[in-house]
């Protein structure tokens, strides 16, 4: 499989970061910045990523299974993570939730028919003092009402 | 940059003094506000008057044990044959905490001199950030900065033309609460599973890459500047005795103006909700605290008027912690407010230490059979016994940090709990516990 130059140049870079013989340490950024382009972790990706560092595929893919953001399934190009943990159940969190999974007919961790959107219900992402916050890929949203909901996702690109 | 709230009159600012200046995050507005003026004295200075500038400030580890901070350097073996090495734990994730993300995203450069004190202090040239995840912004401000650093001599070789070197980088993570576990984190740096290591040894003597570590929290590290720049002593007075200096308290929850606030160690709880919170919002009543993070037994309403230091909160039965602080009115549900902490820690318990495993899958169990009416008086002491099982028996805190809370809740609010067992029509009373 192949990456961009770009990534290329990274993962380059990113293996000289740690001591000689542990590049290894390498693995969970790549991961995550594989994930970031291809869109999920596929098999092909956990191999070439093991071939690189020395790992079998299985010692790859027991890491990709303890992170909660690694997904071997896609996620839908807009990811939408509604945190309903105990700062943000205190400001609505849970009636965000509610409301994200009527509005865009989803559960926890469904993607839409067409690959476009997917709800997850997930744990705190560090912003309590802004509560209830929500997160489309990697951009925060704080302090979202329902009605700012709406806006977001009817925002998010077709 | 956009600081998310108000600073408030009543704060001390020291380590968030450049928050809201214009490009705060760069390298001219740190050099034109004290930045890296604490690592051109501490190049002049011995690695052992470094470490008892940090022991006199009476820093105490600001991300959620609250270790004394010089003590924890004094540990690590200068004199080893092993090289040296810094990791910044940047995996914020203790529900309630907000702190580290705006230390990172107003003022990495801080971070990045408290780094380089810590490495002179222990001997150390290499160093990793590790951000969760969810911070992804985090990264690309933060890489800017030790870019930046790196040009203007203050990373790399012959730092400010002395013969220190350091060399920085950042790490992600990928989503873990248990990363936030000093040793956790260490194995998920090694790219594995963030399972917690058996200690001893601690991360002093075999911490990254089997190599002595020093391991701080990011708000730890932050500190260390002001510390060498106005000297240990000054900054302990800024607290009271055993808890010195200031720390960012991040308040959520019912209150008027939730927000991260620096306040120096001791300021009274209900004056920092009150004045600095603007109170319990909609006009209701207080009716609880959780003083630091989910994982931090909640103070009822009585308990609140204390001191916010670590000690006054330990005598009151709860912990400073990591500053998360959520404030609860009086229609919070407290069986729902304990069932949702569980669901987190089961969430995410590493699965490695039984106990904890087992322990947070049952006491979610058992606390989604109360809310949902269908529970009996015995679960309320099994809730408790379970939970009070747990403690001290796992490698790591998580297990604790799940138990502590929910013993606290079922003792201060058992009437709630046997309203929701009231409900059930089939509820016995006279079932035993079989504890």
């Amino acid at each position: 499989m192949t990456f961009s130059p770009e990534l290329e140049a990274k993962f380059a870079d990113l293996v000289t970061h740690y001591p000689e013989g542990r590049q290894r340490a390498a693995l969970i950024p790549m991961l995550m910045f594989g994930q970031d382009e291809i869109g999920s972790v596929t098999q092909e990706m956990m191999e070439e990523l093991g071939r690189r560092l020395e790992l079998s595929t299985m010692q790859v893919d027991e890491v990709v299974g303890y992170y909660s953001m690694l997904h071997k399934k896609p996620m839908g190009k807009f990811h939408v993570q509604v945190c309903t943990n105990v700062a943000c159940m205190l400001r609505g969190g849970a009636e965000l939730y509610d409301h994200a999974c009527h509005k865009l007919g989803l559960g926890h961790k469904e993607v839409s028919a067409d690959g476009r959107i997917s709800l997850e219900e997930v744990e705190c992402i560090g912003a309590c003092s802004w509560a209830p916050a929500i997160q489309v890929n990697y951009d925060f949203h704080h302090e979202v009402s329902t009605d700012q909901l709406d806006t977001i996702l009817e925002g998010l690109e077709k | 940059m956009k600081q998310f709230n108000e600073p408030s009159p009543l704060e001390t600012r020291i380590i968030s003094f450049r928050f809201g200046l214009e490009n705060s995050a760069s390298i001219d507005t740190y050099l034109a506000h004290d930045g890296y003026k604490a690592l051109r004295k501490a190049l002049e200075m011995t690695p052992d008057d470094v470490i008892n500038e940090v022991k006199a400030s009476n820093l105490r580890g600001r991300g959620g044990a609250g270790f004394p901070t010089g003590l924890k350097w004094s540990f690590v073996p200068r004199a080893s044959e092993k090289p040296k090495y810094i990791v910044v734990n940047a995996d914020e994730s203790e529900p309630g905490t907000c702190k580290d993300r705006l230390l990172i995203q107003n003022d990495p450069h801080q971070l990045i001199e408290g780094v380089l004190l810590g490495a002179i202090a222990v001997g150390a040239k290499k160093g990793w950030i590790y951000i969760r995840g969810e911070y992804n912004y985090l990264i690309a401000i933060m890489d800017k900065a030790i870019a930046e650093a790196y040009k203007s001599g203050f990373l790399g070789k012959n730092i400010c033309g002395s013969e220190f070197e350091f060399d920085l980088y950042t790490h992600t993570g990928a989503g873990a609460y248990e990363c936030g576990e000093e040793s956790a984190l260490l194995e998920s740096l090694e790219g594995k599973r963030g399972v917690p290591r058996i200690r001893p040894p601690f991360p002093a003597i075999s911490g990254a890459f089997q190599a002595p570590t020093l391991l701080n929290n990011v708000e730890t590290f932050c500190s260390v500047p002001a510390i060498l720049r106005m000297g240990g002593a000054a900054y302990s007075d800024l607290g009271v005795p055993k808890s010195g200096g200031t720390r960012m308290v991040c308040m959520s929850g019912h209150v008027n103006k939730p927000g991260v606030y620096e306040v120096p160690l001791g300021f009274p709880m209900m004056k920092f909700v009150n004045e600095i919170g603007g109170g319990i919002w909609k006009g209701r009543q207080l009716k609880a605290i959780i003083p630091g993070g989910s994982s931090s037994p909640l103070l009822t309403a009585e308990e609140c008027d204390i001191p916010m230091d670590y000690d006054s909160i330990a005598k009151a039965g709860s912990m400073l912690g990591s500053g998360g602080l959520m404030v609860m009115d009086e229609t919070t549900d407290m069986v729902k407010l304990a069932l949702r902490i569980m669901r987190f820690y089961q969430h995410e318990s590493c699965g490695w230490c039984i106990p904890c495993r087992e322990g947070t899958t049952w006491l979610k169990k058992m606390l989604q059979r109360v809310t949902d009416g269908h529970g009996q008086t015995r679960d309320i002491d099994l809730i408790g016994d379970l939970a009070a099982n747990m403690l001290g028996r796992t490698f790591c805190p998580l297990g604790d940090a799940a138990a502590m809370p929910t013993i606290a809740i079922v003792k201060k609010y058992r009437n709630e709990f046997e309203a929701y067992v009231a409900k059930n029509p089939f509820a016995v009373s006279d079932l035993v516990s079989i504890s």
